[in-house]
């Protein structure tokens, strides 16, 4: 009887605890990207040392699912790999602000014999997707390879199946460097594939690799690192070689061109130590928030992010922005109104 | 040939007891549980109507655009916005096709042995495995599939099959792994267990009577099995197939690992292939454009107006094939 009746003044106890705490801590949900899910993660968990009051709860449901509950107001901010369109943005109720966070790098990864270390330039890995390319001892790709012995084997296109902020940063770039790519399959989140076979996911494709032999895909640098899996140099805008890296995508971020909307694109930036295969991840925002106090609230985050949350994004392998935008980034928060 | 059975013995009607007299039970209980059983079942139907609804209003606008073309044309263009959904139709019915063509003999040999030849002592560890293979969930099945099944299937048989059966047009082109092959076996070893436990049930069923009658006139084990049992629970085991089927048709996960997802038509099962379910799981999240969703959701349409109608044309072919042997058991 006493165990029981004590069992309840605990329940009774935590119930309370718990009503007591949620009242006390305002909520700010955002959903979005899954690319930088595990940065907003850590983020998160260190703002809540900072500033206790908040609380934040993100869903990767993917950057279409992001851009469509901020439209629907659903979310107090949302996130996408990819800037929204402008049909997209003409749908808002109100301005909508994009808030670049961090950027990464996507890599061309290959299973051939040995794995020797290869050089690509962006028209021969267009013509490989294109499927004009059939073999590895094409002389296309020999040409940035002296010394590499490919065999004659038959090259396996392995790309995303499922639609990805990684697919519209690889064709973005695909559409830079080859007019016939931009006119046969564009630019987007998931494009009509003209060869080649889809996995699903970075782990997919990063898989589908690995097993197939004569393979090549794209997959983020993270998934190459942590599979052991190799990356070749690519040839960027400038002409010289350069390994996908966190300095190489912060050196894409600092040369390309950035408009004041912040909608930008770093893909085959110019810089002579720019990796050309980059996108950045942004968070979305209304510019007038509706509820002040927890406007207030995500407007103190979002500078926390740009001043103290990029120094952490280099151990979890994704670029910071360089300082010239990251002080363009904070001008651009100052002008969130409550 | 029918057997006879003997008449059931009727339970002679008693006359009316004395309870009768006094006055009727409240028949409230009665009334309130068949308006519940009523209210169950009228949920079921509302929940189909408001999907199809949801479906065709998420629709209408890709419906109105494309037409009849969006199920005959096959170019998925997201950039130019050109939506045909032929290849992906072709890979949904193929790849259970492929899926039934294995799964069934499979399941159905594996549940007579259970039923009718396995020792006892067998029986109950057997039917634990099987309904473990049930339990294994979907994505963890495309895994193994992806790095296991998908290596093996290229170095060995798929080889295999080339050089012998390379005369077809099912095996031939290069050999990459991820296929529609794959993708039909993967969903063959999904259906495998439910086709063989209400197969199992099913000829559990059959009662004794008819296997003593075919051991009476001399047939052996494997004819008894036969003509009493298999033949007895045709019907059943028609439909054991057809719930297969249905599983085999939205079956998403580890099919979309193992498919290739590539939207093409290729007589050659080495290709890959996609289906409806896996397209819809590929692109949903990611889709931001009006008319791309649209589209993914007539995709939907289309993948629950195909359930719908393969159930009814298996139920038509249930009843045709059940009036038949109606009619050959009066003749």
């Amino acid at each position: 009887m006493t165990k029981l009746f004590s069992s309840k003044i605990l329940w009774l106890a935590i119930v309370l605890g718990f009503s007591a705490n949620a009242s006390a801590q305002m909520m700010i949900n955002g959903a979005g990207a899954t690319f930088p899910y595990p940065i907003y993660s850590k983020w998160f968990d260190e703002y809540a040392k900072v500033d206790p009051s908040v609380r934040f709860n993100y869903q990767s449901i993917g950057s279409g699912g992001g851009q469509k509950q901020i439209l629907a107001q659903t979310v107090d901010f949302g996130a996408s790999d990819g800037p929204m369109s402008d049909e997209n943005l003409a749908k808002a109720p109100g301005k909508i602000l994009h808030i670049p966070t961090v950027a990464g790098a996507v890599v061309m990864t290959y299973n051939v014999p040995g794995n020797p270390s290869l050089k690509l330039d962006g028209e021969t890995i267009a013509d490989i997707f294109l499927g004009k390319i059939k073999k590895w001892n094409d002389p296309k790709i020999a040409a940035t390879n002296a010394g590499v012995k490919l065999a004659d084997n038959e090259i396996v296109v392995v790309h995303r199946s499922d639609g990805s902020g990684t697919t519209f940063i690889f064709t973005d770039y695909l559409s830079k460097v080859s007019a016939e790519w931009k006119q046969k399959a564009g630019n987007n989140t998931s494009v009509n594939w003209p060869t080649g076979i889809g996995g699903k996911g970075n782990e997919g494709v990063s898989g589908q690799v690995k097993q197939t032999p004569g393979a090549l895909g794209y997959v983020e640098l993270i998934y190459a690192l942590q599979n052991k899996m190799p990356y070749a140099e690519l040839k960027n805008a400038a002409g010289d070689f350069v390994k996908p890296t966190i300095e190489s995508v912060t050196a894409a971020l600092a040369t390309a061109e950035i408009p004041d909307d912040f909608r930008f694109s770093i893909t085959n930036a110019p810089g002579k130590e720019a990796y050309p295969i980059a996108g950045a991840t942004w968070l979305l925002v209304y510019q007038q928030q509706k509820d002040a106090a927890k406007g207030k609230k995500l407007v103190e985050f979002l500078k926390w992010a740009a001043k103290n949350g990029e120094k952490m994004a280099k151990d979890l392998q994704y670029a910071p922005l360089p300082d010239n935008l990251q002080q363009r980034v904070l001008a651009r928060i100052n002008e969130i109104k409550m | 040939m029918e057997i006879a059975l003997p008449p059931t013995t009727a339970a002679p009607v008693e006359p009316r007891s004395a309870a009768s007299a006094m006055a009727p039970p409240s028949r409230f209980g009665d009334k309130a549980f068949e308006w519940l059983t009523l209210a169950m079942a009228m949920a079921l139907v509302v929940l189909v109507v408001l999907i199809s609804w949801q479906l065709w209003r998420g629709s209408s606008l890709a419906v109105q655009k494309f037409g009849f073309r969006f199920l005959t044309t096959s170019t998925w263009d997201p950039v130019a916005e050109q939506f045909g959904a032929l290849p992906f139709i072709y890979g949904t019915l193929v790849s259970s096709l492929i899926a039934l063509v294995i799964a069934v003999p499979l399941s159905i040999a594996t549940a007579a042995y259970l039923t009718e030849l396995a020792p006892l002592w067998i029986r109950q560890p057997l039917v634990s495995l099987i309904e473990m293979l049930a339990a294994i969930p979907s994505v963890i099945l495309g895994l193994w599939g992806i790095f296991v099944m998908v290596p093996w299937l290229r170095d060995y048989p798929f080889p295999w099959l080339k050089r012998f059966f390379g005369w077809t047009p099912f095996f031939t082109g290069p050999i990459y792994g991820p296929s529609m092959l794959a993708g039909g076996l993967i969903i063959a070893i999904m259906i495998l267990p439910i086709i063989t436990s209400v197969s199992r049930e099913i000829l559990r069923s059959v009662p004794n009577l008819q296997r003593e009658a075919a051991y009476a006139l001399g047939a052996t084990r494997w004819e008894a099995t036969r003509i009493a049992v298999l033949s007895y629970a045709k019907n059943g085991l028609f439909g054991a197939t057809i719930l297969g089927l249905g599983r085999a048709l939205g079956e998403t996960m580890a099919v979309t690992m193992v498919i290739g997802n590539t939207p093409q038509i290729a007589a050659s099962l080495f290709k890959p292939g996609y289906t409806l379910a896996s397209v819809l799981a590929n692109e949903f999240t990611e889709a931001t454009t009006d008319m791309y969703l649209q589209a993914l959701f007539e995709i939907g349409l289309v993948l629950f107006g195909i359930t719908i109608l393969v159930n009814l044309l298996a139920q038509l072919l249930l009843r045709t094939i059940s009036t038949t042997s109606a009619t050959r058991a009066v003749q």
